[in-house]
């Protein structure tokens, strides 16, 4: 008995050792080891920080005090390449619901069972490989100062008039992502530009009045905080309204036509030594992603997806249709068109 | 080693044998219809895919054009968002311009592409793990001045039309079973209803009396009337049997009595003549067995004449009086003999409906039975009543041994007789004769002790016309 025991535990350290190579060969921005008390320790890579999943953890860890956790925070493109190229993850957690389609579609995702996927919503999951455990509304975060004595809109019409009729108040002081740079930000606008034929003309009139481009929504809202920016289009919804919650200075316009919904999703690579494990994990986080709010994070639940501007065209769908803003031919075509629209030489 | 076949207990009757078979038509039937929805329902469910597949890669197709020879493509959003309508597939795509990819999974490659523009190749191939359809379309682009031939591959995964195939195959499955009891009810009840003639047939034989040997008529379906017609033909020749046995006892009979009657008058003559005792003892004894004899024989001849006379019974109005004082008088001389005095009390006109010779030879043969076990010197007496308002009662009462209980009920059978007729010739018929006309009369024969004192009370029932 000894003797195996030692023998198992040599083979999964050198497994380990083995398959934990090509974890260096993508970046890693933050990185913490959880302990359990056993021997059990899955490896996490998520592109949420640290800050916003310590809670949950926390939680989870003190339902199962066994089960250790290694959390590593990166951006949804090093995710998907790290489990493309086979780096050995447990859990991939991606923001990026695109991205974790390919994977799935691509054979990269084990299937997954329990009660709790099977109480998923049906958009929700897709081959019972990937879970989508948020629904999270990209917004447009306004600063109070800026829209002082204006009119707030309520539908995208308002406010490319509003735009319109006043160049000196917005010039230079409209901010979004950058589709170029940003994985999330392409897939709003993909996915807006699909839905609504309003977004190209937002997108040029963003252009005229000299938008700024950003790779995140974190330094987005920031200088609408400062005040540096009036508007910020296509902020993602949980990081907003955690930060309106603390700042007063911002304030999240109400576009009543339609919102674009992107669902945080999360799957098991193949490439999981502890599925079992994995799969408790993923079961917590469903179940934290069905409650009406959460206490242990700011990610809006499923349920954000029944607002009725969320179901106007309601949340993105998990399916092969995610392929085809991908496509290399597509993504050209596309980034050009708004390239020509935003940055106006 | 004999080995006899034991049939199964439920193979033994034709309802149930009929109820098997229907039961096993249609469970094989059950099992064809659901293997057929299944079948069906899979190859629609592989067609549907496969039309998908075609409109996509041919959506994909189309958008394809060129520009300054170079070809460019935009996957149209459609294209593969109608795949996602079958269920939840894996979805792989490859275009390729003249072999090279130019855009797609590079090594999704057809394995057998399409001749012409416009043709279109479907294949069945594992890629990735996984059974995948992959459907090829071909198109010509101008690229310049070059035509260059571009393939169009969509392929995807069956767990879709797999699923929608068991489901089908699980429904029909359910309806299968359903329709497998519905046809084993309905087969049980066919069954029953096929065998309803077959019964009421046996039970139309059973409940017939046990001398009627009528020919049976009624409407029975083509397949029984072969058996109702052996029947009837069966009945008729033992009807002719039995006639002719009972035509040759009536003419033995006759044949016997006729010598008997000389044999008797020579001896009468005899005793006339002869004048020792012991000599007239011997002679006398001849002529009482002689008698026994001709008695025996009339009494063959009555019931033969019973049984021809009763299949087909005449309805003429007979007087009970008349016919009570005829039998009466014809009987006085035999009862003389022992000393018997006859006594006829009667109140007439009592009409009943028959067969008069009949009904003659019934009482006969109770009065002569009478006769016969009273000892000398006694009464015997004869009263005819009305029993009730439908029926009249000869009653005839003797002195003599009376009728031991034990054997009441079996007096009246066929050669039978009581147990305590001792030394007495008999011949057991006289009793079995009365019956057999009463029956026929639709009336019935009475057999008591009477309560004051020794003796047997029979009474003759008959429906008063």
């Amino acid at each position: 008995m000894r003797f195996t025991d030692l023998a198992r535990s040599l083979i999964a350290a050198f497994v380990l050792t083995m398959t934990g190579l090509p974890a260096a060969s993508f970046e890693v921005e933050a990185q913490k080891v959880y302990p359990g008390n056993g021997t059990t320790m899955i490896r996490v890579i998520s592109t949420a920080d640290l800050d916003v999943f310590e809670p949950f953890i926390a939680q989870f860890q003190a339902e199962n005090p066994e089960i250790g956790i290694d959390y590593y925070v990166t951006s949804s493109a090093e995710l998907h390449t790290a489990i493309t190229d086979g780096a050995a993850f447990d859990l991939a957690i991606s923001s990026a619901m695109d991205l974790q389609f390919q994977l799935a579609n691509d054979g990269a995702a084990l299937p997954y069972n329990s009660p709790m996927t099977e109480a998923l919503p049906v958009w929700a999951r897709w081959r019972n490989q990937v879970f989508a455990f948020t629904a999270e509304p990209a917004v447009a975060v306004i600063s109070r100062a800026r829209f002082a004595g204006l009119q707030r809109p309520s539908t995208r019409q308002e406010l490319i008039a509003l735009l319109r009729q006043n160049p000196d108040a917005f010039q230079n002081t409209i901010g979004t992502y950058d589709v170029r740079t940003s994985g999330l930000g392409y897939l709003f606008a993909t996915q807006e530009a699909r839905n609504s034929d309003t977004f190209w003309r937002l997108s040029e009139l963003m252009g005229t009045r000299g938008a700024t481009l950003y790779c995140c929504s974190a330094q987005m809202i920031d200088d609408v905080a400062s005040g540096q920016l009036a508007l910020a289009y296509n902020v993602l919804g949980s990081y907003a309204a955690e930060r309106i919650a603390r700042d007063d200075r911002l304030e999240i316009l109400e576009l009543e036509d339609y919102a674009t919904v992107m669902l945080r999703t999360a799957l098991i690579p193949t490439t999981a030594t502890e599925t079992q494990a994995a799969g408790l994990f993923l079961d917590r986080l469903l179940q934290e992603g069905m409650r009406e709010a959460s206490s242990l994070w700011a990610l809006p639940p499923l349920g954000a997806a029944e607002t009725p501007e969320a179901r106007a065209y309601g949340p993105i769908r998990l399916g092969p249709a995610l392929l085809v803003y991908l496509d290399k031919l597509n993504r050209d075509a596309f980034l050009r068109a708004w390239s020509d629209a935003m940055v106006q030489q | 080693m004999i080995r006899t076949a034991v049939t199964p207990f439920w193979w033994r009757s034709i309802g149930q044998r009929l109820t098997i078979l229907l039961a096993g038509i249609a469970a094989v039937l059950a099992i064809l219809s659901w293997w057929m929805v299944t079948s069906f329902a899979r190859e629609a469910a592989e067609r549907t895919q496969d039309n998908v597949l075609v409109a996509s890669a041919t959506t994909i197709a189309e958008a394809l054009r060129s520009e300054q020879g170079t070809i460019l493509l935009e996957l149209p959003y459609s294209a593969f968002a109608m795949l996602g309508a079958i269920g939840e597939d894996r979805v792989f795509y490859r275009v390729a311009a003249d072999g090279e990819t130019l855009t797609g999974y590079d090594d999704l490659v057809p394995t057998v592409t399409p001749e012409r523009p416009g043709d279109v190749t479907v294949r069945t191939i594992d890629y990735r793990g996984d059974q995948v359809r992959m459907v090829t379309v071909r198109r010509t682009v101008l690229a310049g001045q070059q035509p260059v031939p571009v393939l169009v591959t969509v392929a995807q995964t069956r767990t879709g039309v797999e699923a929608i195939g068991s489901g089908l195959s699980q429904t029909a499955a359910i309806l299968s079973v359903a329709l497998f009891v519905l046809a084993v009810g309905l087969g049980t009840i066919a069954a029953g209803n096929a065998l309803k003639p077959l019964n009421s047939f046996a039970q139309a034989v059973t409940r017939r009396g046990p001398a009627d040997l009528r020919p049976l008529r009624r409407k029975v379906p083509d397949e029984l009337s072969p058996l109702l017609v052996a029947l009837n033909r069966l009945m008729e020749r033992l009807g002719q049997s039995i006639r002719r046995s009972e035509e040759f006892i009536a003419e033995a009979a006759h044949r016997v009595r006729t010598p008997l009657a000389t044999v008797r008058a020579q001896a009468e003559l005899a005793l006339h003549t002869v004048e020792k005792e012991d000599e007239k003892q011997m002679l006398r004894r001849i002529i009482r067995a002689v008698d026994e004899s001709s008695r025996s024989a009339s009494q063959l001849l009555d019931h033969a004449t019973v049984s021809f006379r009763a299949d087909a019974l005449a309805r003429e109005r007979v007087d009970l009086v008349e016919l009570a004082g005829r039998v009466t008088e014809g009987l006085q001389p035999t009862a003389e003999m022992k000393d018997i005095m006859i006594k006829l009390t009667a109140v007439g006109p009592a009409t009943v409906l028959g067969d008069a010779i009949l009904l003659e030879s019934a009482l006969r043969n109770v009065l002569d039975n009478s006769v016969k076990y009273s000892p000398e010197e006694t009464d015997i007496l004869v009263t005819l009543d009305r029993l009730d308002d439908a029926n009249w009662r000869l009653m005839v009462r003797d002195h003599g041994r009376g009728f031991p209980p034990s054997s009441l009920p079996e007096l009246t059978e066929r050669f039978k007789r009581g147990a305590n007729v001792d030394a007495i010739v008999g011949s057991g018929l006289g009793l079995t004769i009365a019956e057999e006309v009463l029956d026929a009369h639709g009336g019935r024969l009475e057999l008591s002790s009477p309560t004051d004192g020794a003796g047997a009370c029979v009474s003759l029932i008959l429906p008063a016309a």
